[in-house]
C-alpha cells in the first residue's frame, strides 16, 4: 500500500476523462458501458417477449377462440420462448456479470475488453436477426426446442426456421466468447489477496455459469449446424426416411438445454447470495457449502438431460438413471435454500425492494422446485408431459428463480451504476404487482395442466373445464405486464431524479462498494489488497481498502483504447451467417471475406494506447 | 507501465500481470479449446451413432483407403513438429528459421488438405455424398469441419510468418506463436481421434 498517494484522496466524482456521445458507446470496450447496453437490450427484448405472451393469453381467454390463426399462434409461442430464454434471461445475467464481476474481484476490466464488446454486438444483431421473420410474416414457428422433424424442409418449408437456426447460432458465438472471457477474468485478474475462496458468491456463480456456457453451447451449435445442413445442403441428419434419427436432435438439444437451465438460474443464485447477507447484516451462512453446492449443481446439471425425454421411450434403465440424477440435483439446490434462510435467521433484516425480491424468490422458486421433483419421477411425467403443468413448473423456476433474482440485483446494484437509488415506493409496487401477477398467471396452470390442457396448442376444448384457470392466468399476465411498466418507469425516473447514493448505500461488504458510484472508467485507481471475504465489514481492512480505492491518482491508469472493429466484425458475422439462407455456396464464401478482413484488422489494432 | 501510482509495492497497475502467471491470451485460448472439445465431441459422437445406420451404400468399409489416409495423417502429425520448431526459433529470436518452419507447417497442412480433397472426390465418385445417407452426412460434416480448422490454422500461420518477417514478434511476444501452436496441436490431436474412430475401427 502506498501511503504517499493517499493524500490526494478527496474521493467522490473525479475528473472523468471518458468520452461521451453515441460514437463512444458504439466503440466502447468498457465493461460497465457494455453491461448497460446488455441490460437495455435485454429489457427491450423483455417487452417484445412480454407482448407475445400477452397475445398468447388473449387468445386463450375463451375456449375455441380464434383471434389468431394456429400458424400465427405457433409463431407467437415459439418467439416468446426463444426470446425470453436467449434474448432476455441470458443477456440480463450477462449484463450483471459485466458490470459487477470486475468490480467484485478488484479488476479494471475483463480479460478481453474487445471480445466483450464483440459478444454484446453479436448478441444484439443475432437477436434482431431472429426477429426479422416477423417483418415478412415468417417468424420461427417450431417452438423454442425446435424438435426434428418439425423443423425439416418438409414440415417447415418457409424461411421461419431459417431465421431461428441462423439467429441462434449467431448468438451462440456471443455466449462462448463471454464464457471464455469471464473464466479468464476470474482466474487471472483478481486483486491481490482475493483468493478464490474469498470471492463474492456472485462472482463464483458467474464462474460456474461460464463453464456451463463454454461446454453446453458447442453442443447446440453442432445441432444447429446439422439442422442448417439438412435444410440448406440436403444432408439427412434428421430425416427418418433416410435413416436419420429425430431423437438425436432431442438428445443434442437437451444436453445443451438442461445445463442451459442452470445457466439461467445460477447467476440469480449468485445475486441473492450477495444481497441477503447485506440486508441481514450477517456474512453468508456456510460460504464454502454454498460455493460447493453451486459447483455441484453445475456438474450434475450435465447428467440429467434425458428427464426432458421420458416420453420418448428410452427404456427403463436410461429412465431410472435420469430419475435418480434429477432427484440428486435437488439436494445441492435445497442446501442453498437452507443456507439463505440460515443467513437471515437472527440477522438484522432490512426489507428493501432488493431483499423483498430475494425472499419472494425463495418462496416462488421453492414451489417450482417441488413441481420439478414431481417431474423427476418418470411415471408422473408421463401424465404431465406437454401439459400446462410443465408450463407452470418452468415459469416458476425461470421467472420465479432467474428473473426475480436478477430484479433483486437490479435494485441492489442500480445505485452503483447510476449514483442514484431506485425509488423504493415504486420498487415495492413493482415487487407486489410482480408477485400477484406472476402467481395469478402461473399457479392456475398447474390445474389446467392436470385437467389435461396441452401446451403449444392454439386453443382448447370447452369440455376440459379449464376456462376459469385460463381467465385467471390472462388477468394475472396483464398485472404482470403492469409490473414491468412500473419497473421501467422507476428506472427512467430514478436514473434522473432518484435519491443520490454514496459509494456504499447499503453498507455492503464487498469490493464494488468501496469505489465511487458511478465508478471511474478505470474502476480502481490503485488495486486494493483483500484479506477477508467481507473487506468492508472489518475494521482496519476497510480503511486500507478505501485508501486504495478512493484516492485520486495523478495519472490515470492506462485503459484499453476504444475500437469499432468489434461492431463491424459482429455485423459481418451476422451477414455471413444470414447469407446461408440463400443456399448458394459462392455467396456464402463471399460472405466470409468481410469476416476475415475485420478479424485481421482487429488483430492488428493494438489493444492499449501507443507506448504501453 | 511507469505510472504515478508505481510507488505501490505490488505490481497491480501492470495490466499484463496475472494471478496465475499465464497470460490472459493463453489461458483464454485454453478455455476456448475446452469448448472446442465439446464441439468436436458432439460431431464425433454423431458420426459414431450414424456410421452403421446408412440405409443404402456405399458403406464405410467400401470406401476408406487406410494406406492413403495413413500417409496424410503422418504428414499432418509431422506438421506439429514443425510448429514446435517454429516456436523454438521465435524464442531464440531467429526469425528466418521460425518463418521457414511456419511455411513447413503450412506446406504439410496443405498436403493433408490436398490428399483429403482427392479422397473426397473419390468417395463422391462412389456415390457417397452429404445427402446419400446418414453416414455420408455425418462423415462429411465431421471431416469437413476438421478441414476448415486446418485451413484456418494455415491462414493463421501465414499471418504469423508475415508479422515475423516485419519484425513484429520479438521473443517477448512469443505468446502469439505459442497460442497458434496450441490451436495447431489441438487440430492435430482431434485428427488422431478422428483417424482412430473413423478410419481404423471398421
Amino acid at each position: 500500500m502506498s501511503t504517499a498517494t493517499i493524500e490526494h484522496a478527496p474521493a467522490g466524482h473525479g475528473a472523468h476523462t471518458e468520452p461521451t456521445g453515441l460514437w463512444s458507446w458504439i466503440t466502447t470496450v468498457d465493461h460497465k458501458r457494455i453491461a448497460i447496453m446488455y441490460f437495455l437490450a435485454a429489457t427491450f427484448f423483455f417487452f417484445v417477449g412480454g407482448v407475445e405472451a400477452l397475445l398468447i393469453r388473449i387468445q386463450l381467454w375463451n375456449p375455441e377462440q380464434a383471434i389468431f390463426s394456429a400458424e400465427l399462434y405457433n409463431q407467437l409461442f415459439t418467439m416468446h420462448g426463444t426470446t425470453m430464454v436467449f434474448l432476455v434471461a441470458m443477456p440480463m445475467a450477462v449484463a450483471f456479470f459485466n458490470y459487477v464481476v470486475p468490480l467484485q474481484i478488484g479488476a479494471r476490466d475483463v480479460a478481453f475488453p474487445r471480445l466483450n464488446a464483440l459478444s454484446f454486438w453479436i448478441f444484439l444483431f443475432g437477436g434482431i436477426y431472429i426477429n426479422l421473420g416477423w417483418f415478412i410474416g415468417a417468424a420461427p414457428h417450431a417452438s423454442w426446442v425446435g424438435y426434428a422433424t418439425l423443423t425439416s424442409n418438409a414440415y417447415s418449408p418457409g424461411f421461419n426456421t431459417d431465421f431461428w437456426f441462423i439467429g441462434l447460432s449467431i448468438i451462440g458465438i456471443a455466449s462462448i466468447a463471454g464464457g471464455v472471457n469471464f473464466i479468464t477474468t476470474i482466474v487471472n485478474m483478481r486483486a491481490p489477496g482475493m483468493k478464490m475462496m474469498r470471492m463474492p458468491l456472485f462472482t463464483w456463480m458467474t464462474f460456474v455459469t461460464s463453464f456451463l456456457l463454454i461446454t453446453a453451447i458447442p453442443v447446440i451449435a453442432v445441432a444447429l449446424i446439422f439442422l442448417g445442413f439438412d435444410r440448406t445442403f440436403g444432408s439427412v441428419f434428421f430425416d427418418p426416411s433416410m435413416g436419420g434419427d429425430p431423437v438425436l436432435w432431442q438428445h443434442l438439444f437437451w444436453i445443451f438445454g438442461h445445463p442451459e437451465v442452470y445457466i439461467l438460474i445460477l447467476p440469480s443464485f449468485g445475486v441473492i447470495s450477495d444481497v441477503i447477507p447485506t440486508f441481514s447484516k450477517k456474512p453468508l451462512f456456510g460460504y464454502p457449502i454454498v460455493v460447493y453446492a453451486g459447483i455441484l449443481i453445475g456438474f450434475i446439471g450435465w447428467g440429467v438431460w434425458s428427464h426432458h425425454m421420458f416420453t420418448t421411450g428410452l427404456g427403463p434403465i436410461a429412465d431410472s438413471f435420469f430419475v435418480a440424477a434429477t432427484m440428486i440435483i435437488a439436494i445441492p439446490t435445497g442446501v442453498k435454500i437452507f443456507n439463505w434462510i440460515a443467513t437471515m435467521w437472527g440477522g438484522t433484516i432490512r426489507f428493501t425492494t432488493a431483499m423483498l425480491f430475494c425472499v419472494g424468490l425463495l418462496v416462488v422458486f421453492t414451489v417450482g422446485g417441488l413441481s420439478g421433483i414431481m417431474h423427476a419421477a418418470a411415471p408422473i411425467t408421463l401424465q404431465q408431459h406437454d401439459s400446462y403443468f410443465v408450463v407452470a413448473h418452468f415459469h416458476y423456476v425461470i421467472v420465479g428463480g432467474a428473473m426475480m433474482g436478477l430484479w433483486a440485483g437490479l435494485y441492489y446494484w442500480f445505485p452503483k451504476v447510476t449514483g442514484r437509488l431506485l425509488n423504493e415506493t415504486l420498487g415495492k409496487w413493482h415487487f407486489w404487482t410482480t408477485m400477484v401477477g406472476f402467481n395469478l398467471t402461473f399457479f392456475p396452470m398447474h390445474f389446467s395442466g392436470l385437467y389435461g390442457m396441452p401446451r403449444r396448442i392454439y386453443t382448447y376444448s370447452a369440455d376440459l373445464n379449464v376456462d376459469l384457470f385460463n381467465q385467471l392466468a390472462t388477468i394475472g399476465a396483464f398485472i404482470f405486464g403492469v409490473s414491468a411498466l412500473i419497473m421501467v418507469w422507476n428506472l427512467w425516473h430514478s436514473a434522473r431524479k432518484g435519491e443520490k447514493a454514496g459509494a456504499n448505500p447499503w453498507e455492503a461488504a464487498t469490493l464494488e462498494w468501496s469505489i465511487p458510484s458511478p465508478p471511474h472508467h478505470y474502476n480502481f485507481p490503485e488495486l486494493p489488497v483483500v484479506r477477508s471475504r467481507e473487506p468492508l465489514w472489518n475494521d482496519g481492512e476497510r480503511e486500507e481498502v478505501l485508501a486504495a480505492t478512493m484516492l485520486e491518482p495523478e495519472t490515470e491508469p492506462v485503459m484499453p483504447v476504444p475500437s469499432y472493429w468489434p461492431i463491424l466484425l459482429a455485423l459481418s458475422i451476422t451477414v455471413a451467417w444470414g447469407l446461408v439462407m440463400t443456399g448458394i455456396w459462392w455467396v456464402i464464401v463471399l460472405g466470409i471475406i468481410p469476416v476475415f478482413f475485420c478479424t485481421l484488422m482487429w488483430a492488428f489494432q493494438p489493444a492499449f494506447p501507443e507506448g504501453h | 507501465m511507469a505510472q504515478a501510482v508505481a510507488a505501490s509495492a505490488h505490481d497491480a497497475h501492470d495490466p499484463h500481470a496475472t494471478n496465475t502467471g499465464v497470460s490472459n491470451f493463453k489461458l483464454g485460448f485454453w478455455v476456448f479449446l475446452a469448448s472446442e472439445c465439446l464441439f468436436f465431441g458432439t460431431l464425433i459422437s454423431t458420426y459414431m451413432v450414424y456410421k452403421g445406420s446408412a440405409l443404402e451404400g456405399p458403406y464405410p468399409t467400401d470406401l476408406f483407403d487406410i494406406i492413403k489416409t495413413t500417409i496424410s495423417t503422418t504428414v499432418l502429425l509431422f506438421s506439429s513438429l514443425a510448429m514446435v520448431l517454429a516456436l523454438h526459433y521465435v524464442h531464440e529470436a531467429r526469425k528466418n528459421l521460425a518463418i521457414l518452419w511456419l511455411f513447413a507447417v503450412i506446406a504439410m497442412g496443405g498436403t493433408f488438405l490436398v490428399m483429403e480433397y482427392f479422397s473426397y472426390i473419390k468417395y463422391i465418385g462412389y456415390g457417397l455424398t452429404i445427402g446419400s445417407s446418414t453416414f455420408g452426412s455425418s462423415y462429411f460434416v465431421l471431416t469437413g469441419t476438421h478441414k476448415a480448422h486446418v485451413a484456418v490454422g494455415m491462414i493463421w500461420m501465414g499471418i504469423l510468418a508475415w508479422r515475423l518477417h516485419k519484425g513484429k514478434i520479438p521473443p517477448s511476444k512469443s505468446d502469439q506463436v505459442e497460442v497458434a501452436g496450441l490451436y495447431w496441436h489441438f487440430v492435430d490431436i482431434i485428427w488422431i481421434v478422428i483417424f482412430t474412430l473413423v478410419y481404423l475401427i471398421p
